[in-house]
């Protein structure tokens, strides 16, 4: 292997070191490293960030030939599909999340290192924000550029709303990402538990957009934002307090 | 393994059955039966005894059975929110056989509401489902709890199948305060509430007395349903236990 990098990150990253990063307090520094354990192994293999994003586009595609351009405008498809096909890559990404920690059994060295317990879920959540933002940084755009979507007054509100609904979506998918995985059914009930819980952020998201979209007074979007807000705000609480309880003990 | 083991040991498992099967208490007792009486005693007085509404017919005679399920299907779901919070508190597996009894119960109660709403939608509103707020979320509730007793089948081990439900029994209760938002800032269809509301209830006392009647019948459902599925679940974990002792012995 060329990368000089390598065989440090290996190391780092599989076990905690006190010496990593001695400015920030324990909690941060054990979620900062185990989000970057992660993001290396996606760097190396690509596998889920390029199966996500061939998955968006394809979504957006498919979605334009589900209807008739005569009787809908593209434009008025486009927040629609754009959040839509967030929510389905996005959950491509969470599928994998504790799925990699399958191998060798992973996850038991995890639990072993000397880290909180909310430290695995926020790392894990930070990776998986990371992976859902990766993947909007492309998609979005290509929304805007298939569906003819002129994003140059809002893209500021939008990458907002992107960031709020990608918080919510993570902070509850990460956390039936590690229950899934430990069941018989394995990927099959993440969708199954999670999607009732994107309603109201792929609501809130599609319904922000399209007031955007069409230029209608902010005061119109401001109620859905809020739901968005506290969804994230109960939501990344919860499941964080949640977590330690899904973990064997 | 050979053949006469086999044998042994099914004949071990089968009198391990049947000293399960042995003071087991009959599923359908003295409550099931009172429910039952109370519910048949409840429509003869809806559909006999209680006069027809002026505009909507006999069609709103479903409203005896459609609104104390609803009602009573939120009770489920309260009671699965507070014994999962206990179940992860005390660790009481009587807490975690609650929730799962009531969560089933809750279900069953809700596919009687978005049956029953349905039947009822057709002759008044015109079509049989619309994405109305209250609608919308009755669905929700269903699938949020669907999903809750799939993850439950989907986990052998009872120590984590309960702490599991647990955490989603929590979760899907907090998540309904923004579904319920969600949608109402859609418009809604739905009849506003004419029991429950800060002014008098405005409907005929008759009527009112027989949907009171109907809801405490379906209070009565709730409780003898639940109480059939918990002693149900228990018996499940005795066989779990017996068949897993066997497996050990041999």
């Amino acid at each position: 292997m060329s990368d000089p990098t390598f065989r440090d990150t290996t190391l780092t990253g599989a076990t905690p070191r006190e010496s990593e990063s001695p400015v920030l307090p324990g909690l941060l520094a054990a979620t900062w490293l185990i989000a970057s354990k992660d993001l290396a192994i996606e760097f190396r293999t690509r596998t889920a960030f390029f199966s996500a994003l061939v998955f968006a586009l394809l979504g957006l595609t498919i979605f334009f030939f589900a209807w008739d351009p005569t009787a809908v405008a593209a434009i008025d498809l486009a927040p629609g599909v754009l959040w839509v096909i967030f929510t389905f890559s996005g959950l491509l990404g969470l599928q994998r999340s504790f799925g990699v920690e399958q191998a060798d059994r992973a996850m038991d060295a995890l639990l072993a290192a000397p880290v909180e317990r909310e430290a695995i879920y926020l790392g894990k959540a930070v990776a998986n924000f990371l992976f859902v933002v990766g993947v909007q940084v492309i998609a979005i755009p290509a929304v805007a550029l298939f569906y003819n979507v002129p994003l140059g007054s809002i893209w500021l509100s939008l990458t907002g709303i992107a960031v709020l609904a990608a918080l919510g979506i993570v902070a509850v998918g990460t956390l039936f990402s590690a229950m899934a995985v430990n069941t018989r059914l394995a990927e099959l009930l993440l969708p199954m538990l999670s999607l009732p819980f994107f309603v109201p952020v792929v609501m809130a998201a599609a319904q922000t957009t399209s007031r955007l979209l069409a230029g209608r007074p902010e005061a119109e979007a401001w109620p859905w934002l809020r739901i968005l807000l506290g969804f994230d705000l109960v939501f990344v609480v919860a499941c964080a307090i949640a977590f330690p309880y899904t973990l064997d003990e | 393994m050979t053949t006469p083991d086999i044998r042994a040991a099914h004949a071990q498992a089968q009198s391990a059955r049947t000293e399960a099967a042995k003071g087991r208490p009959a599923l359908v007792d003295g409550w099931i039966i009172a429910a039952a009486i109370a519910v048949i005693a409840a429509y003869v007085r809806a559909i006999w005894f209680t006069p027809a509404e002026a505009t909507q017919g006999l069609a709103q005679k479903i409203y005896y059975l459609h609104l104390p399920a609803a009602l009573n299907a939120y009770l489920a779901f309260g009671v699965v929110f507070v014994t999962s919070i206990v179940y992860l508190w005390l660790r009481d597996e009587r807490a975690d056989r609650v929730a799962e009894s009531s969560a089933e119960v809750g279900l069953l109660f809700t596919t009687v509401v978005l049956t029953t709403g349905p039947i009822w939608g057709k002759p008044i509103w015109g079509t049989w489902w619309t994405w109305d707020a209250r609608l919308t979320l009755t669905l929700f509730l269903w699938f949020i709890y669907a999903g809750y007793v799939v993850l439950r089948g989907a986990i052998p081990e009872p120590a984590q199948r309960a702490r599991y439900s647990a955490v989603l029994g929590i979760l899907g209760a907090l998540l309904i305060p923004f579904i319920h938002m969600s949608v109402y800032l859609f418009r809604t269809l739905h009849p506003m509430p004419i029991v429950l509301k800060p002014d008098r209830p405005s409907l005929p006392p008759e009527m009112l007395h027989t949907l009171l009647f109907s809801f405490l019948a379906f209070v009565l459902v709730y409780f003898a349903l639940v109480r059939a599925r918990y002693r149900l679940s228990i018996e499940r974990a005795r066989a779990a236990e017996l068949e897993a002792a066997l497996e050990g012995g041999r």
